[in-house]
């Protein structure tokens, strides 16, 4: 036991713990069984990547968020810090700086802006709800600041990162995109169950005060959550900005929202404690799945989305509290 | 043992809080290898002395050597990492994490950077073992009783090679047997060399294992003493630092007599009430004033009963008379409305609200009754909570301090003030003097005989057995979640009695009848 490190933490096992992940990857198995049986052409490969290319930038976000609400906080800027890296990008490009110094600056965006947000959150005492309510709306007008019009991107990086596939003989393929969130989500996995930080993460959403007195950074854990959770939305924004070749001020707006919900189906619990980033993966893919479903359909509005995210993010609230409350 | 160099030393130390001063120039001294008790009452500064150490509070005046160099730790866990590990009165440990990860979180044995999980359970099992407790340690703790969490938080404490570990009110959640094992670890800890700084209520457990006390009173210091020249009348003597009234009150005071509330109707009539999985049914008659006893070890189902009388909980089978007439007892309003007041055993998470002042916190449940579109005035608001200050000796006696600044006596007082401005015709009272000294300890028990002497009824739930006899008219005992017996409290009644009937559960119907 002791040569392999890689054997399952402790938490691993607890059967109940994994219930709400269980539900949302049983959930996400029937909807893609309904897709195959009604619609012949659900079941080609490429309708599973296209999720994951459509999603890419949705996943990285989420998995900042995960983080976030482990702690039990919450962070509401995701949406406009994305579309605020995005948005810069293409401003810096279209005044003709480098692709790469372009890639760096606008990836300081998000972890510095998250940076603040976890101090404003920690030495102020400060509901996150608020921080991050400002946080959002600053972003959001630093986007409008820059341009009222949306700013193409025509540099040749972008387009090669935008365009590129990566695929196999018959033709079906993913995006660059899809391997930068692939890596981003194994990081994170690996960053929560195997290093303090991340341990420390699910200790201060167990029990703050428990976690303090038991000699935990918790101001440091805290502004590092919200640091990667910024950094996630940065990553997130240039993926969107590969994905639509283009700044725009309007873009992603109540994106944060839709995050949320993909981490709660996801099986992370919101007062902070319990989930694990393989649930956001399968809550990320269960609104992509909905999507592709009502697509193919033809017929329905896509504001079918949203109420079908409702009554899913509804009912695995509910399941969380009949969970806690056994657990009691 | 004693002549050796102190590991620690802290002198002069000063600190205070907005409106209180918690402590004022104390010395204290740990000797490597002894168990030192430290004494005092309630808000005497035992608590805030132990967090001024530990880095949680700064101090304001004053230093502390460890080892002749002097430190001023920024937190517990530099405090830790120095060799002082502190185990707090309330279980400090993160519910939702598996034991193994509780025991060494801050500190995991790591490989490469990554947490080595294997070698994290590994080491919980070993350290687990010393302490003779054999628990699956990948479960998260909250699936635990309060007891093995203590265990788990003293396991984690004594991880990280501490020279002084410092056990704040441990005992206060353990039943006797837990006690004895935990009193044997401590021994054993103790002749590794480790200096243990013991904090607890309870005398008799100085006398079984400290070999040193020290006394604090009113934030000062009283003295340091080695246990065998302080008998433990002059102990408390020294804790109360007033001649000792209180206490022989507490010792002359008259076993009531059952008369008392013969042929006075019944006020509560339960008949067969319980609940699938907290209690068996049962049957219970209160008479108006009257104090019922309720007797039993930790876990037997006295908060059950007290939650099902109070409707916090409700009942599947059974039914309740109020005053002859049949009721529901749904929810804690009903129970009000019927002159119900119920002061929790734990009183941090379902009774005081930190935040608020002694004069909210007191006014809640008398506001609640009334409804909340009738404010109470604020001169009645005032007149009641200043004349409940007086009668429960509230300290410090300012009605606008926020409770969070009291001491945990004085907040289970204020818990009292506020079921007693409702005048309620049957209070219960869970565990009312648990984890509080010997002076508010008498006070609250004379307040029940005062109670009950004026018609109030009064259940009374304590895991001390010579509280509950000295006070009770009548006791009911529990047993594994079944009232087993109910006794009047006549001469026939002793604790060797009700300690029989709680071990074998045969004490006979003949008794209750």
């Amino acid at each position: 036991m002791s040569s392999l490190s890689i054997s399952a933490p402790s938490w691993a096992r607890l059967p109940r713990r994994h219930m709400p992940v269980l539900a949302t990857l049983a959930l996400l198995l029937v909807m893609y069984g309904i897709g195959v049986s009604q619609y012949r052409a659900f079941s080609n490969i490429q309708v599973v990547f296209n999720v994951f290319i459509d999603n890419g930038f949705l996943l990285v976000i989420a998995v900042g968020m995960t983080f976030v609400i482990l702690t039990g906080g919450i962070d509401l800027s995701v949406g406009s810090v994305a579309a605020m890296t995005a948005m810069v990008s293409a401003w810096l490009l279209q005044s003709g700086l480098p692709a790469l110094l372009v890639l760096v600056i606008a990836l300081l965006i998000g972890p510095t802006l998250g940076f603040l947000m976890g101090c404003a959150i920690h030495f102020f005492d400060i509901q996150p709800f608020i921080v991050t309510l400002a946080g959002m709306f600053f972003a959001r007008g630093m986007c409008t600041f820059i341009s009222n019009a949306s700013i193409p991107i025509n540099d040749g990086f972008w387009t090669t990162m935008s365009q590129y596939r990566i695929g196999d003989p018959r033709g079906n393929f993913v995006s660059i995109s899809v391997l930068v969130a692939f890596a981003v989500v194994l990081i994170a996995a690996y960053v929560l169950a195997y290093t303090r930080l991340g341990r420390n993460v699910y200790a201060i959403g167990g029990n703050p005060q428990s976690a303090l007195l038991m000699g935990l950074p918790l101001g440091r854990t805290r502004i590092a959550v919200y640091t990667i959770s910024g950094l996630c939305a940065g990553i997130g924004g240039i993926l969107l900005s590969f994905y639509t070749l283009s700044g725009a001020p309007l873009i992603a707006i109540g994106m944060e929202l839709d995050v949320i919900a993909a981490v709660v189906i996801g099986g992370t619990v919101l007062t902070g404690g319990s989930g694990y980033i393989f649930g956001t993966v399968l809550g990320v893919l269960v609104l992509g799945v909905i999507q592709t479903l009502i697509t193919f359909d033809g017929s329905l509005n896509s504001w079918w989305t949203k109420i079908v995210i409702g009554g899913l993010l509804f009912a695995f609230i509910l399941l969380q509290r009949l969970i806690g409350i056994r657990y009691k | 043992m004693t002549d050796s160099r102190p590991v620690l030393t802290m002198t002069g130390i000063s600190k205070s809080f907005p409106g209180v001063r918690a402590l004022h120039n104390v010395d204290f001294r740990l000797f490597p290898g002894e168990v030192h008790a430290l004494m005092g009452e309630n808000g005497a500064g035992k608590s805030t002395l132990i967090k001024v150490l530990t880095g949680v509070y700064g101090i304001d005046e004053g230093t502390v050597t460890l080892d002749g160099e002097q430190v001023a730790f920024n937190g517990p866990m530099q405090a830790a990492a120095a060799g002082v590990s502190t185990v707090y009165q309330e279980v400090n440990l993160c519910p939702n994490l598996s034991v193994a990860e509780n025991i060494f979180i801050g500190r995991e044995p790591r490989r490469l950077g990554a947490v080595n999980w294997g070698e994290v359970r590994r080491r919980a099992r070993q350290l687990l073992a010393r302490l003779d407790l054999d628990i699956d340690v990948t479960a998260p703790v909250a699936s635990f009783s309060l007891a093995v969490q203590q265990m788990v938080a003293i396991a984690r404490a004594i991880d990280v090679q501490a020279r002084v570990l410092i056990l704040d009110e441990p005992t206060s959640s353990l039943d006797a047997g837990e006690v004895a094992q935990l009193f044997r670890i401590m021994r054993q800890l103790r002749d590794e060399g480790i200096a243990i700084l013991f904090v607890t209520h309870f005398l008799d457990q100085v006398y079984g294992i400290a070999d040193r006390i020290t006394v604090l009173r009113n934030g000062a210091l009283v003295g340091e003493y080695p246990i065998a020249e302080l008998p433990q009348l002059a102990l408390v003597e020294k804790m109360i630092g007033k001649e000792l009234d209180v206490l022989e009150l507490m010792e002359e005071h008259p076993r009531q007599t059952a008369t008392a509330t013969e042929g006075g109707a019944p006020f509560v009539q339960v008949s067969n009430l319980g609940r699938r999985g907290a209690v068996a049914p049962f049957s219970l008659t209160i008479h108006a004033g009257e104090v019922v006893g309720l007797a039993g070890l930790l876990g037997s189902g006295r908060t059950e009963v007290a939650r099902l009388l109070f409707g916090a909980d409700r009942a599947d089978r059974g039914e309740v008379q109020v005053d002859g007439t049949r009721t529901g007892l749904r929810n804690p309003v009903q129970a009000i409305d019927q002159g119900i007041g119920f002061c929790s055993e734990n009183r941090r998470a379902e009774g005081i609200i930190a935040d608020l002042s002694v004069r909210e916190n007191m006014i809640l449940a008398m506001q609640a009754a009334r409804g909340w579109l009738r404010p109470i005035p604020r001169r009645r608001q005032d007149e009641l909570v200043d004349r409940y200050i007086k009668a429960l000796s509230i300290r410090p006696a300012n009605p606008e301090m926020p409770v969070r600044n009291l001491s945990g006596g004085n907040q289970q007082k204020v818990l009292l003030a506020r079921w007693l401005i409702t005048e309620p015709r049957l209070l219960i009272l869970d565990e009312p003097t648990r984890g509080i000294d010997i002076g508010a300890k008498a006070e609250i028990q004379k307040l029940v005989v005062q109670l009950s002497d004026g018609g109030m009824a009064v259940l009374f739930i304590s895991a001390e057995l010579e509280e509950v006899l000295r006070l009770s008219h009548r006791i009911a005992v529990m047993r594994d979640r079944q009232l087993v017996a109910q006794l009047d409290n006549d001469d026939t009644v002793d604790a060797d009695r009700v300690m029989q009937t709680i071990a074998s559960g045969a004490e006979h119907e003949e008794a209750s009848r």
